[in-house]
């Protein structure tokens, strides 16, 4: 065991920055990451003891106890919850003998929850050893179950096809289906890897990309919406003996799979993009953050960077331009949604804890390993490419005035169609509905840009997606008049919040936790119309945080008190001032069992 | 030679070196505002968030933020002074801070910040979490108890190599200060000393060294936090 330790650390060099892939490769190869793991990468690295485990402790991927032969984490994401979970989970435990949480004790099984793993289309769905099995079912459980007794490899398990398009490819082989349902400039075909870095770029400077992108008027993917030419523009101008283009590709808005599919369908578009990016602001090297959910895309992926590299579209002297050299690695998270915030994002490549950084500086001056870096999305990246291929003047003829382009929306819950959409900006909620086979009549919300945006009712369903009116980065999740929306969305959006919180800020590492003790409270119908009124007002503290997981945290509760607020007092006692949350007659139950005596209560 | 920078603050005209954090820019104009993880001499890192400041309509934290020409800060307001109280009490319930049986009683600086927002009883249920004391460094006695995460020990205690001695470990409401088996165990006095110093409760107390100073003669009890760069 020692020597595949020593063997792992040797691969990265010896290198601290790369303590992520060191955990990951330990993690991976033997199912957990021991005591004796730790001291062995310490001592080889050079750091404390404690800095290994502050990394390792953060990430919901890496375990200190073993997680089993066979590690299942089952998605807990709200549409998993609307699509079966719950009796999936409870077969699995039935099958295994044992609950979440848990490993069996011939070591074999472990089961565990996930927060979403970008396979909303397609729930419920688990990773099996980083394998993904979707749409399951009671009987399919039973299936792997058997499978898992029977010692098959989880590669062998799969019954059904495998999916379309490139999952079958040879280095992937999985189930998981892309679900294109509406292309537009980004997901089209008719495009041909390397042709802007060949025919294009050789005929502009830098500065020349810069303007065409700003020309553009092109705005970041992720959901913040800043303009990708100024991004550039700063980091080309930002001092630094080397500079980064970092891709990201962390997508854990619980809702979104867009990049799922774009590293699926068009990795070649992306890596493009990243290649024009480095052309731009003068970059050596970029660096694609991929989340741990979509490892099993590991060997397809590198396999088309070292592609790139043979036809020189990658590596030294780019389609014949001389003096520019750029590569690219693959970085894989291992699970902390708030390492899609840019600069935790960074901290996370570096080998440390997801947190973010205060800012300023932004990540455009001090970036990875302080030297200047630009974060762009992935869909930001790939449309970048099609920007230089077609002129900014195109581009911005798509969408609206302050939103220009087309958007990738990854649509799921209760409609007909769930898959990825690629719509201009400027699409009203109403025509989301009906192209995606929803009836507005069945439907008593949409939660627009995951539980980081807003919870929106009917009376609303004629307002547009756009940066004006409403941002997102792309998750829709449409749900049905049956379902109950403050149980299955907002507390389990809640409980996603608490849940991924780095801890560091004294408000996201609490007020949420304290807000969904609350949320309990009412839906426990113990409430009282005060209750209501310190939801609102605990929420504004969250605008202390440092950064848009702590900010966005309360907006479950906030948004749904606002549009929502009737099934809220639906469950309060609104005659009763306070609750003491407390029932004498209940904590007293066992004794007076046990006493043979009736309570008697005042 | 330092350019110095006009600034505002609530109103009044300030004068400081441009470029550094508004924490000191306003102490030097004679003006408190509030910080409970920032430590001087220290890197920042805004893990509190008690030092919030709205820096021309925006959220900031004083201690990350360098100073800058013409910024129109508010400090000192009603809103901006409830969620600072409301931060300080969910450091109380989020612990269990029993001041009366504390030993830093008197000198810390969550007691001291209670004590000027005039907390009474916090808007926030008490958690009551279950915590551990570790008492396995043989100079350090670590009450989780008492821990408010700010990172103070983290960022300031090295060994002279440059490693980290203490770390946080897990994340969200599971948070904690962890100490090195190793490199703790080694620790040196004046290093164990300069922890249990910065630690602004009483979360790192010294091994048999207990109530030196006795209560009502301590720093606090003296007069109140924040009076220091009132007097400037």
């Amino acid at each position: 065991m020692a020597t595949t330790v020593q063997n792992i650390i040797k691969k990265y060099n010896k290198d601290k920055t790369r303590l992520m892939d060191i955990l990951i490769d330990v993690q991976s190869d033997q199912g957990y990451i021991s005591k004796e793991s730790i001291s062995k990468i310490a001592a080889e690295l050079d750091i404390s003891h404690v800095d290994v485990e502050q990394t390792m402790s953060f990430y919901h991927f890496f375990s200190d106890k073993p997680t089993g032969k066979y590690a299942i984490y089952l998605n807990d994401s709200a549409v998993s919850n609307m699509m079966g979970r719950q009796k999936v989970k409870e077969t699995l435990e039935k099958e295994t003998g044992i609950a979440f949480g848990q490993v069996t004790r011939d070591g074999l099984i472990g089961l565990f929850d996930t927060s979403c793993i970008g396979m909303n289309d397609q729930e419920p769905a688990a990773l099996i050893n980083g394998h993904v099995f979707n749409n399951l079912t009671p009987f399919r459980v039973k299936e792997i179950i058997r499978d898992i007794k029977e010692g098959k490899p989880v590669e062998q398990m799969y019954t059904s096809a495998y999916g379309d398009g490139e999952n079958r490819n040879v280095l992937v082989k999985t189930v998981v289906q892309n679900n294109i349902q509406k292309k537009g400039p980004i997901l089209s075909e008719d495009y041909i890897p390397g042709i802007v870095i060949w025919k294009k770029l050789p005929q502009m400077t830098p500065e020349q990309v810069i303007e065409e992108v700003k020309k553009s008027n092109m705005r970041g993917r992720g959901g913040a919406g800043f303009p990708t030419g100024l991004k550039w523009e700063f980091c080309r101008k930002a001092k630094g003996e080397k500079k980064y283009i970092f891709c990201n590709a962390d997508e854990g808005e619980p809702g979104t799979f867009k990049d799922r599919v774009i590293l699926t369908e068009r990795p070649k578009l992306l890596f493009e993009g990243m290649v024009i990016a480095a052309y731009a602001v003068g970059a050596d090297e970029g660096i694609a953050y991929v989340r741990h959910e979509y490892k099993y895309l590991k060997n397809y992926l590198e396999n088309l960077l070292q592609g790139a590299r043979e036809r020189n579209l990658l590596g030294k002297n780019i389609g014949g331009i001389e003096g520019f050299d750029f590569d690219i690695r693959i970085q894989f998270g291992a699970g902390a949604y708030v390492c899609g915030e840019e600069s935790a994002l960074i901290e996370s490549a570096e080998g440390k804890r997801g947190e973010p950084r205060d800012r300023p500086p932004f990540p455009v001056e001090k970036g990875y390993l302080d030297m200047p870096t630009v974060v762009n999305n992935v869909e930001t990246l790939c449309s970048v490419v099609k920007v230089i291929l077609n002129g900014g003047e195109w581009y911005s003829k798509f969408g609206t005035k302050d939103s220009s382009g087309t958007k990738l929306l990854s649509i799921s819950g209760d409609c007909k169609y769930p898959g990825v959409y690629e719509v201009e900006w400027g699409f009203s909620v109403s025509d989301m509905l009906e192209m995606v086979g929803a009836d507005e009549e069945n439907i008593q919300a949409v939660q627009v840009g995951g539980p980081s945006g807003s919870l929106i009712g009917p009376d609303e369903f004629d307002r547009t997606l756009c940066f004006a009116d409403l941002a997102t980065g792309g998750s829709l999740i449409i749900i049905g008049n049956h379902r109950d929306l403050l149980t299955d969305i907002v507390l389990n959006f809640t409980e996603f919040f608490v849940e991924e919180s780095c801890g560091s800020c004294s408000t996201c590492r609490n007020i949420p936790y304290l807000m969904k003790l609350k949320l309990e409270k009412i839906l426990d119908a113990r409430g009282v119309p005060q209750d209501l009124k310190d939801l609102e007002e605990w929420g504004k503290i969250l605008k202390f945080s440092r950064c848009g997981l702590g900010q966005t945290a309360g907006n479950p509760i906030l948004s749904s008190l606002r549009n929502f607020r009737h099934l809220y007092e639906g469950k309060i006692q609104m005659d009763k001032e306070y609750d003491s949350e407390f029932d004498m007659s209940q904590a007293v139950k066992a004794s007076c069992e046990a006493a043979g005596r009736v309570p008697i209560l005042n | 030679m330092s350019t110095l920078v006009n600034f505002k603050i609530d109103g009044v005209d300030c004068l400081a070196e441009a470029g550094i954090y508004l924490v000191e820019a306003a102490a030097e104009n004679g003006i408190y505002i509030p910080t409970l993880c920032n430590i001087q001499g220290v890197k920042p890192r805004g893990a509190c968030r008690i030092c919030t400041v709205m820096v021309n309509g925006r959220p900031m934290t004083a201690c990350t933020t360098p100073v800058t020409m013409g910024m129109e800060i508010q400090n000192d307001t009603p809103e901006i002074n409830d969620i600072r109280k409301a931060i300080i009490e969910v450091l109380f319930v989020e612990g269990n801070h029993f001041c009366p049986s504390c030993e830093k009683s008197g000198c810390c600086e969550l007691q001291a910040l209670a004590y000027r927002f005039r907390v009474m009883v916090p808007r926030f249920p008490f958690l009551f979490p279950r915590r551990e004391v570790d008492a396995s460094n043989p100079k350090i006695i670590k009450d989780h108890n008492r821990c408010i995460l700010c990172k103070r020990c983290i960022r300031a205690i090295k060994t002279e190599d440059g490693k980290n001695i203490f770390a946080y470990k897990k994340r969200g409401i599971e948070l904690e200060i962890i100490i090195d088996p190793e490199l703790g165990g080694k620790i040196t006095d004046e290093l164990a000393q300069k922890s249990v110093d910065i630690c602004p409760v009483g979360a790192l107390l010294p091994r048999e060294k207990a109530y030196q100073v006795p209560i009502g003669r301590r720093k606090y009890d003296i007069e109140p936090i924040g009076i220091e760069d009132e007097k400037k």
